[in-house]
């Protein structure tokens, strides 16, 4: 009685593996794909791409999940890499040459064509102090470390292309190398340099109605005619507002970019890298004019942050306003400016 | 020589991350590091896909063309690697790579970045082929033992192809014909500005 219940049972799942075999094949020489097409509603790539792209903007990144600890692992394909690089060959080297090789050649004609701008009545002997100790600290504590991060940078958007071919892979990498350190540990010091500047200048930096009157008159750089100027004048300011502005952009974006994943995720690093280049190279060219008009191109004004003390006659001449008032307050030549 | 590619083909890849645990004993990666890794798209929702991503060495590759110091040089066999003797940890590679292949050591200064480190297609680096310092520095060197990358060679429902461009687009072509389906190559757009039309 077992056995034949057993021998029906064979009988009968042969007889079903028989219909599925034979429908199978059917299904086969057919064709078709088997009753349930499980990719119906699969994806492409390309057509993901496009779906997840935010409205109105360029290309996304296709992002998914993962199992491992690295989160940031779950962009997929992020094809936003492209305009970086795009950014960082080309458009970077591009208006960074423009910028400080145009600047050079500006300042070449300009001393060729004004030469350097000497003292009206020549120096005078006497002297005023125009900036104490703390602000000669602050400014070259700045200056020093900015000509530092400017070389560092500039080596990495021009020195493959300048440099590399010229000292070879390895010495190139060993420059770029202690380029890294010097930019990461330099760039606190430069920090903290341009906030000592706001706390120290911020209150003489206010724009005035004299400025207007400043660059109206070219700021005495074009002609003669010196007009009268506080303790900064018109051009001073700006240079003071550029790196003021500019310093906290390429500390807030160099910080984004030392400590990768901490404040932004890799568009964000990608936005701030860009950033940081190109107001860099705008920053360098600004800071070449005012190198020029602080030695070579300016009689008696490197004094005034090389040994503080500049000539009374230098002071009338570009800073009439500002001798002015110390002079009111009474404590004469001896006085720093306020 | 062969033109050597990474194909995923998602409709067969099961998200077992036996090809990420191979890699990274294969290779002694270090930690932290994930020189190939699987990515879940439409996790949970109709049309989810596995994706198995490493670098793809790529056609005019993008880390190589933004790297300030140029350590990046392409083989015979079209595989892309680094020198990490010339590599000075900048990060730029990975802000340009489409893939997120390149990695670096949480070590220097401020813990941030260390030397590149990415898939290497187990084909060593510029050190000499099977030296103990290649292997210490990039891993395994399968190709100049005449094997092919252990992720593909591993993968237990053949969903991730390794070899020679021609070899693998033949494969992924046969498949998709014979079950009437497929997802497409991932990344083959992106990293050759060619896909496979089936």
């Amino acid at each position: 009685m077992v056995a034949f219940q057993r021998s029906w049972g064979l009988a009968a799942a042969l007889a079903i593996a028989l219909v599925i075999v034979v429908s199978g094949d059917a299904l086969a020489q057919s064709g078709q794909p088997t009753s349930v097409n499980p990719t119906a509603s699969s994806v492409k790539e390309g057509q993901l791409l496009d779906a997840l792209k935010p409205p109105g903007s360029g290309p996304s990144a296709v992002t998914g999940r993962v199992s491992i600890p690295d989160t940031k692992s779950s962009v997929l394909i992020q094809p936003a890499g492209r305009d970086w690089r795009q950014i960082r060959q080309e458009t970077l080297p591009f208006y960074g040459a423009i910028a400080i090789l145009g600047m050079l050649a500006a300042l070449v004609i300009f001393y060729l064509i004004r030469g350097r701008i000497a003292i009206d009545g020549g120096p005078s002997g006497r002297t005023i102090l125009r900036f104490a100790s703390a602000d000669r600290f602050a400014h070259w504590l700045t200056a020093s470390t900015f000509i530092l991060l400017a070389l560092s940078g500039l080596n990495l958007t021009f020195g493959r292309k300048l440099l590399l071919p010229l000292i070879g892979p390895e010495a190139f990498t060993a420059l770029s190398q202690a380029g890294k350190f010097v930019h990461n540990y330099g760039s606190f010091a430069f920090a903290l340099g341009v906030v000592l500047m706001i706390l120290l200048w911020l209150k003489d930096n206010i724009p005035s109605g004299a400025d207007l009157a400043w660059f109206s008159k070219g700021g005495g750089l074009i002609g003669s005619d010196h007009p009268p100027a506080g303790r900064f004048n018109g051009g001073q300011k700006v240079i003071f507002w550029v790196v003021v502005i500019g310093g906290v952009a390429l500390s807030i974006t160099g910080y984004s970019l030392m400590f990768p994943f901490v404040f932004t995720d890799i568009a964000g690093l990608q936005e701030a890298n860009m950033l940081h280049g190109l107001i860099a190279v705008g920053m360098v060219a600004v800071i070449l004019a005012h190198i020029y008009i602080g030695s070579v191109g300016m009689e008696g004004a490197f004094d005034a942050m090389g040994k503080g003390e500049v000539d009374l006659n230098w002071a009338k001449q570009h800073h009439a306003l500002w001798v002015e008032k110390t002079e009111m307050k009474g404590k004469g030549a001896a006085t720093p400016a306020e | 020589m062969a033109r050597m590619k990474f194909l995923c083909d998602a409709d067969r890849c099961i998200e077992c991350n036996a090809c990420v645990t191979a890699c990274k004993n294969e290779n002694d990666v270090p930690w932290g590091i994930n020189r190939r890794r699987v990515v879940t798209i439409n996790d949970g929702k109709p049309g989810e896909r596995s994706v198995s991503m490493a670098c793809m060495h790529c056609t005019d590759a993008p880390c190589a063309a933004v790297c300030p110091v140029d350590c990046f040089y392409t083989t015979e066999d079209a595989v892309v690697l680094h020198s990490k003797e010339l590599c000075i940890g900048c990060g730029y590679c990975f802000y340009a790579c489409p893939f997120g292949a390149p990695q670096y050591p949480k070590v220097g200064n401020f813990g941030s970045r260390g030397k590149m480190d990415k898939c290497t297609y187990c084909a060593g680096g510029p050190e000499d082929d099977l030296s103990a310092a290649e292997q210490a520095a990039y891993g395994s060197n399968r190709l100049a033992e005449g094997k092919l990358p252990l992720c593909a060679e591993m993968c237990s429902t053949k969903a991730l192809l390794a070899g020679d461009h021609e070899m693998i687009s033949e494969i992924y072509k046969e498949r998709v014909s014979k079950r009437g389906y497929g997802s497409g190559a991932w990344g083959w757009k992106t990293a050759y500005k060619e896909t496979i039309n089936v």
